[in-house]
This record gives structure tokens, C-alpha cells and sequence, in this order.
């Protein structure tokens, strides 16, 4: 029974903490990409403009709720729900600490700790992929159904190549336990032997939570919004919260799988974590405010032909030096 | 306790989802109903110990064939209508045939559980190794190790199958 309750609690307490993050995340994109272009970015609300996300928020509230005559009610107002459900519960299996000792229990710092941790946040993500294709259609519009479908064949095309580069991490470690994976790198971080496999990572990190320059399916001069084209107020913000959320899980992901975890001298492990989650999030709009985005045939052939075979090879050569080991 | 009303729920909204892929006219209703069933049995499986097996399952039935599924649904069969009524084609007592089969079927599958051994493999709390990645890998690439490359030839003709009919024609 504690059990239950334990995990409930940290339920609550991740979920809370991702719309959270969710919010900040907003504040700061705008802010760093208005560095980027030598403006100031929203400074008129509250301290350098930080509470510019809760004047959106409320904005989104209080729009007028659209929804298409012909579109198909029940799937409409189903695909955002799904996009967030699946990113929120993603981030479930990743420790951001190590187990702590309370009620003289042993709570470890996950949801959950399934022996099967990357794999369980790949099937969920591979979820996630309903609310864009079922958002696309729902819409009742040429253009989100386009939308919709480029999206979603960019990330299930993706997903073999992360899930590849993924791989060889699991085979360095013997185990697709998060938590064993990242006692693994105490001595060494896995980014160093897995190098090839954390740039095949990086990249489709980016592809998968569709960002530049990987966005093709939300540029506005391409498909007018893409997927989320008919989606107003709340609906359109659940989109935009799953799109950030991923964005964490992923980079949650990378640092759990690349960078050690929570490992780190002197300051306490999750804030370790934090740092780096931050510093991927950073990257993510490095990237967005520098890169031109991809042209879709290109980006595709890019994931196919590249991304795959060289994931493939790095999968194959660390087999081989794991069995010789 | 907590476990049987997971396994209520769970197997409740199989039969639920598995109903709903018979009975809806939207394809792209159906195609969810199906997700739903794919869902509730990845729990299933959970509830048995065997975490390996129930992520691939959704990984692969819910989260890959599936969205192939609703792929071709709303590309092919956006905007066309159910052909109405007395231009359906049916075949006489359809439903009653169908229901017959379903009924024998039920017979056998229940013959076949009644009859059967049940030896539990669950080697105490833990689970014991039904179901883990290290057991799957074993069996698959020792005992089944001819039906797993059959299958990928399978697939590779699929694949070669599919580029070779959707080429332009000259």
C-alpha cells in the first residue's frame, strides 16, 4: 500500500513539475531567442518579462473555443490529450536522483524502475505519435491532414535510428534498467565510448520533437500550422505543452543514456540533473535560432539513408566489442 | 487485490476495444478501438510478470502497425461515405454466420483452456525469468532461430513486394 501511495505522490510531484518546466520553458525560448537576434524578448511583465508565460496562459484560456463542423468531435478533442498523456507519462522512468531514505524505506528517485526503462519510454513516445496523425485527420483540412502525416512519418522514421543509437548503450550496459545504466557510468560517461551513438542521438532528438530544423510539418509558410492548424486556446496549448514536455523526456533521456545521470561532484545529484537537462534545452534553441530548416524529401532521406545505416554499424560494432570484452 | 481490479479493467476494455472494432463504421474509429484492445493487453501482460513482451507489444502492434493502419485509413478513405444502404453488398445471414463461427470458435478456445496444464512459471515475487529480455533473446536465437530468419525473409519480400507494385508505371 505505501508503495501505491509512494508512486502516486511522485506522480503528482513529476506531473506538477513538468507543466512547471513547461511554463518556464516558454519564457526562456523567447528570451534567448531574442538574444540570439539582438533583441530584448518580452521584458514587460513581471521581472525581465517572466511572467509573460501566465499573461499567455490566461490568453489561451479565454479564447473562443473552435472546433470544425465536419470535423469528428470525439477524435478532435481526443488528440491533444493523448500528445500530452503519452509525453508526461515518458518522463516516468527516468531517475533524476539517487534512491532516497525516507519512512525508512528505500524510495528510488523514478516512478517507476521496470527492467525495461528505455523500452518502456519508447513505446510511449511511439503513442504520443496517435495525437498527431489523429489531429491531422480530425481536423476535417487538407493541409493538417498533410500536416499530420508528414509529422508523423518524420518521427516513426526517426525513432528506428534513436531507437538504434539507443541500443548500443544497451548493449554497453548490459541492461535497459535506467537506474543500472546510469551506476554504470560512474568512471566514465557513456558519451565517450558511445560518441557516434550520441550524435546519431542529438540528432534525432531534434527530429523527433519536430523543431528546426526539423520542422517542416509546423512551418507556417509550408502547411499553415501543420496538425495544430484548427486547434484554438486550451487544445492548441496542450499541443505546444506536449511538444515541450518531449523535449525534456528526451533530453531527460540523453543525459541519463550519455551524460552519467545524476553523477557529479560536490552539488547534490538532482541538481546535476537539472544542469544538464538545462544544457540540452539550451541546445534545442541554439539550434532553433541558428539553423535553416530541412526541406521534407531531404529530411526524410536523410533519416533513411544516413541516420539508419550508420546506427546500424555503430549497433554492430559495439555487439562485437561487447562480446569480445 | 489491487492486481484483479487491474486485470478487471484491463480485460473489460480489451473486450470493449475488440467490440468496437466490429461494430463502428468510421475506419479510423476502429483503428482506435484496436489501439485500445493492443493497450489493455500490453496491461495484461504486465499483470503477468512479463514487462518485456508488453512494451514490444505496444511498442510494435500499438505504436508501429497501427499508425501504418491509420496511415493508409485517412489517406485512401477520407471523404469516402459508407455506400448506402441497399447498394451494400451482403451476403445472406451474414451476421447469423458470422456469430455461428464466433461460437465455435469461443468452444474451442474454451475446450482448450479447460483441458490444459496450467503450470505457473512465475518463480515467486520477481516474477522469476517468463517473460525478460534475457530469456526472449535466448529462446529467439536458439530454439526459434529458423522461424525468426524465416521471418525476416518474409518481411524483405513484403518490402521488396511493395516498392516493386507501387513504382510508376511506364
Amino acid at each position: 500500500m505505501l508503495t501505491v501511495i509512494l508512486v502516486l505522490v511522485k506522480g503528482l510531484i513529476t506531473a506538477v513539475l513538468l507543466l512547471a518546466a513547461f511554463g518556464l520553458m516558454t519564457w526562456v525560448e523567447r528570451k534567448v531567442l531574442a538574444r540570439f537576434q539582438f533583441r530584448p524578448g518580452p521584458n514587460r511583465l513581471g521581472p525581465a518579462g517572466v511572467l509573460q508565460f501566465m499573461a499567455d496562459g490566461l490568453k489561451l484560456v479565454f479564447k473562443e473555443e473552435i472546433i470544425p463542423t465536419a470535423a469528428d468531435r470525439v477524435v478532435y478533442l481526443l488528440a491533444p490529450f493523448i500528445s500530452l498523456t503519452a509525453a508526461i507519462v515518458a518522463f516516468a522512468v527516468i531517475p533524476w536522483g539517487p534512491p532516497i531514505h525516507i519512512f525508512g524505506q528505500t524510495v528510488p528517485m523514478e516512478i517507476g524502475g521496470p527492467n525495461i526503462g528505455i523500452l518502456f519510454i519508447f513505446a510511449i513516445t511511439s503513442l504520443g505519435v496517435y495525437g498527431l496523425i489523429l489531429g491531422g485527420w480530425a481536423s476535417a483540412n487538407k493541409y493538417s491532414l498533410l500536416g499530420g502525416l508528414r509529422s508523423t512519418a518524420q518521427i516513426i522514421s526517426y525513432e528506428l535510428a534513436m531507437g538504434l543509437a539507443v541500443t548500443g548503450v544497451l548493449l554497453a550496459a548490459g541492461s535497459a534498467d535506467l537506474n543500472t545504466i546510469v551506476a554504470k557510468q560512474y568512471h566514465l560517461w557513456f558519451i565517450v565510448p558511445q560518441i557516434l551513438g550520441f550524435l546519431i542521438y542529438l540528432v534525432t532528438m531534434v527530429a523527433e520533437t519536430n523543431r528546426t530544423p526539423f520542422d517542416l510539418p509546423e512551418a507556417e509558410n509550408e502547411l499553415v500550422a501543420g496538425y495544430h492548424t484548427e486547434y484554438t486556446g486550451l487544445k492548441w496549448a496542450m499541443y505546444m505543452m506536449a511538444e515541450y514536455i518531449n523535449m525534456i523526456t528526451v533530453s531527460g533521456l540523453a543525459t541519463t543514456l550519455f551524460l552519467g545521470g545524476w553523477h557529479g561532484p560536490w552539488l547534490p545529484p538532482e541538481l546535476w540533473f537539472l544542469i544538464k537537462v538545462a544544457a540540452f534545452m539550451y541546445f534545442f534553441i541554439w539550434l532553433r535560432a541558428t539553423l535553416p530548416r530541412l526541406r521534407y524529401d531531404r529530411l526524410m532521406a536523410f533519416g533513411w539513408k544516413v541516420l539508419l545505416p550508420v546506427a546500424l554499424l555503430n549497433t554492430l560494432a559495439t555487439a562485437v566489442w561487447v562480446a569480445v570484452r | 487485490m489491487l492486481s484483479t481490479v487491474v486485470f478487471w479493467i484491463a480485460a473489460v476494455l480489451a473486450v470493449v476495444g475488440a467490440l468496437g472494432v466490429v461494430t463502428t463504421r468510421n475506419p479510423v474509429h476502429t483503428a482506435l478501438s484496436l489501439v485500445l484492445t493492443m493497450l489493455s493487453l500490453g496491461v495484461l501482460f504486465l499483470l503477468l510478470h512479463a514487462e518485456f513482451l508488453a512494451v514490444v507489444e505496444v511498442l510494435v502492434y500499438a505504436g508501429a502497425v497501427m499508425v501504418l493502419f491509420l496511415f493508409v485509413v485517412t489517406l485512401l478513405m477520407a471523404g469516402v461515405k459508407p455506400p448506402r444502404e441497399e447498394h451494400r453488398m451482403r451476403l445472406a445471414y451474414q451476421t447469423l454466420i458470422a456469430g455461428l463461427f464466433g461460437l465455435i470458435l469461443f468452444v474451442l478456445v474454451l475446450h482448450a483452456m479447460v483441458g490444459a496444464n496450467w503450470v505457473s512459471t512465475l518463480a515467486g515475487p520477481g516474477g522469476g525469468t517468463f517473460g525478460s529480455i534475457a530469456s526472449f533473446g535466448t529462446a529467439l536465437f536458439t530454439r526459434y532461430l529458423l522461424p525468426f530468419e524465416l521471418t525476416a525473409v518474409v518481411l524483405l519480400v513484403a518490402v521488396i513486394g511493395v516498392v516493386v507494385l507501387g513504382r510508376e508505371q511506364e
